[in-house]
């Protein structure tokens, strides 16, 4: 073929759009790609597609009621928001719930950071093709909903954390299926290390790719296991220790290879850390009640699990409707009104799964939260997506999308 | 440092410093914002070199009807001070931090689309959760919860619930 008859050779790139509705995207992420045939020049997350007002909903509701709506901000972790906004109630009002309250928080965070963890390998595993892992997964983490289920009466956004405490004590004989879910769970972390760690698909995928290099994971303020992969050790429990978390020996786990298989071992790590917690949680657990004495703040009922589920005790409605005026004018006013929390603003953070979870609470003194900001680690590690996939294939974008664990019920609340 | 310390620290140099809660807030104005972010920064005792949320509040009773609150942290000194600036409401106009902390991209986005704070020289001043499209800035205090037309299929019109608004 001689030069003229030669068609001209154009570069152009193709822009590709993937989500909101794909599989390997956690959930409603869109993603506008950039392509150089398999290249990525550019990519545009675009979210917003899962926003629900929780913040703006929880001005319109007594500060009790708030509880209910942040904690489906990030669904996979609902007790980390209850917390997070309990806490940050709780200094507001100057009052500190029991050292029973204190631990059990412990003990359900650290569980309900196992399971979100298990999510992160079961869909990581699937997007990779490892579907087995996935299987498992989703197996061991069901028996903690099982627990939380027996503990909350809740698979999920259990609403169980209130300020001043927790709604209710533990059940008889859950002690056993947590102890019993500690004995399980090692070795099947060890199953899924020798199905994953040394698995030549899953090393390929993962291994250098995504790399985030320690300065701009600061620089873009990114948290939890992607931050720590990067070799920074920044984790608010060791450093700003909330409920009692001076007392616990644990680890924080750090990679410095700050690509998905460093964020990978980070999580596994700090699945056998939390196991941990949960144990010197539960022996150390000391009686008591697990909710303030103060009834100016505290839910005027003690929840009980009746025939229909959990609710007000028998003898507490006898009590309020037939036998003291006073106690129903005292019910009455708790639940449609509620506590009145001084003005003031903090901001209380968190450790969730997925980094630095901060809750910024304003009130002006009056019955209902001023405002509420969630800063959800989700949606701030999520700017980190371009820095690590561009210059790299189209593929890694799955790996970089599963390694950065987004729940887009927490990036758009 | 402790609260404290940081406020004694703080104080002669920056101003309105307060401390409530066990939490440092220092109120500054937009002029100064960019300049004291930058000292807080590179103050090698201080070490704000953390961002870790920007947020924004409504007080509609207010000259200074915008709030916008910058959360900083220590990496080195494990220390907390949150940073506030008010603006008016006709000249909602911040300088971006994203130069010093390119972390505040999507933070800055959010305020924006909530609140309709505009932050200069930001690089993509758009919306971020809500539609392109979308009316308003429901963070305000005057836009009210529900009694608005969907902007999905259908377009229906949801009446507020009486009961959402109860003072």
């Amino acid at each position: 073929m001689t030069t003229e008859m030669r068609p001209e050779v154009t570069q152009e790139t193709m822009i590709i759009n993937m989500g909101p509705q794909h599989p390997a995207t956690h959930g409603v992420l869109r993603l506008v790609l950039e392509l150089d045939g398999e290249t990525v020049v550019d990519v545009k997350p675009i979210i917003g597609y899962l926003h629900t007002g929780i913040e703006k909903n929880c001005e319109y509701r007594s500060w009790m009621q708030a509880i209910a709506f942040v904690t489906r901000a990030d669904y996979l972790s609902p007790l980390f928001n209850e917390l997070a906004y309990c806490l940050g109630v709780e200094r507001l009002l100057g009052i500190e719930a029991p050292p029973r309250a204190q631990t059990l928080r412990v003990m359900l965070t650290e569980l309900n950071r196992i399971a979100s963890h298990l999510v992160y390998v079961a869909t990581t595993g699937m997007e990779l093709g490892a579907v087995s892992v996935m299987l498992y997964g989703f197996r061991e983490r069901e028996r903690i909903l099982e627990i939380f289920e027996m503990i909350t009466g809740l698979r999920m956004n259990h609403a169980f954390i209130r300020i001043g405490g927790l709604a209710m004590d533990l059940p008889d004989g859950v002690d056993e299926k947590i102890r019993e879910f500690l004995e399980v769970m090692p070795k099947r972390l060890d199953e899924y290390e020798k199905l994953l760690s040394r698995n030549p698909i899953w090393v390929e995928r993962n291994l250098g790719v995504g790399y985030l290099a320690p300065e701009r994971a600061v620089a873009l303020s990114t948290t939890g296991p992607v931050l720590r992969a990067s070799g920074i050790a920044k984790d608010v429990r060791k450093e700003e220790p909330y409920c009692g978390f001076e007392q616990y020996d644990f680890d924080v786990i750090t990679r410095t290879d700050s690509d998905c298989y460093a964020r990978y071992e980070v999580r596994m790590e700090e699945m056998r850390q939390s196991m941990r917690i949960v144990e010197q949680a539960l022996d150390s657990l000391p009686g008591g009640p697990v909710m303030v004495e103060d009834p100016k703040v505290r839910w005027p009922a003690q929840l009980t699990v009746g025939p229909d589920g959990i609710g007000n005790s028998e003898e507490y409605v006898e009590h309020i409707l037939g036998g003291s005026m006073e106690a129903l004018i005292h019910h009455f006013k708790m639940v449609t009104e509620g506590v009145a929390v001084p003005a003031g603003e903090v901001y209380q953070v968190v450790e969730s799964p997925r980094g630095e979870l901060g809750l910024y609470v304003v009130s002006d003194g009056g019955y209902r939260p001023y405002r509420v900001h969630v800063r959800d680690p989700s949606f701030v590690n999520l700017q980190s997506f371009r820095d690590q996939v561009v210059g790299q294939m189209v593929s890694d974008v799955i790996a970089v999308g599963a390694a950065l664990d987004p729940v887009m019920g927490g990036v758009d609340r | 440092m402790t609260p404290e310390e940081l406020v004694e620290r703080l104080g002669s140099r920056f101003g309105d410093v307060s401390l409530a809660y066990g939490e440092v807030t220092v109120i500054t104005s937009r002029e100064k914002l960019v300049d004291q972010l930058e000292a807080l920064k590179a103050d090698p005792d201080l070490r704000f070199d953390f961002l870790s949320d920007v947020s924004g509040t409504d007080w509609p009773d207010n000259d200074l009807r915008f709030w916008v609150a910058y959360h900083l942290y220590s990496l080195e000194g494990k220390h907390r001070v949150r940073v506030k600036v008010g603006v008016s409401e006709s000249d909602a106009h911040i300088p971006t931090i994203t130069g010093l902390f390119p972390g505040a991209d999507f933070l800055e986005r959010e305020v924006y689309d909530m609140l309709g704070v505009e932050f200069d020289g930001h690089p993509d001043m758009r919306r971020i959760l809500l539609p392109e499209d979308w009316e308003g800035h429901p963070h305000r205090k005057d836009e009210e919860l529900g009694g608005v037309k969907t902007q999905y299929k259908g377009g229906a019109f949801i009446p507020p619930v009486d009961q959402r608004l109860q003072k």
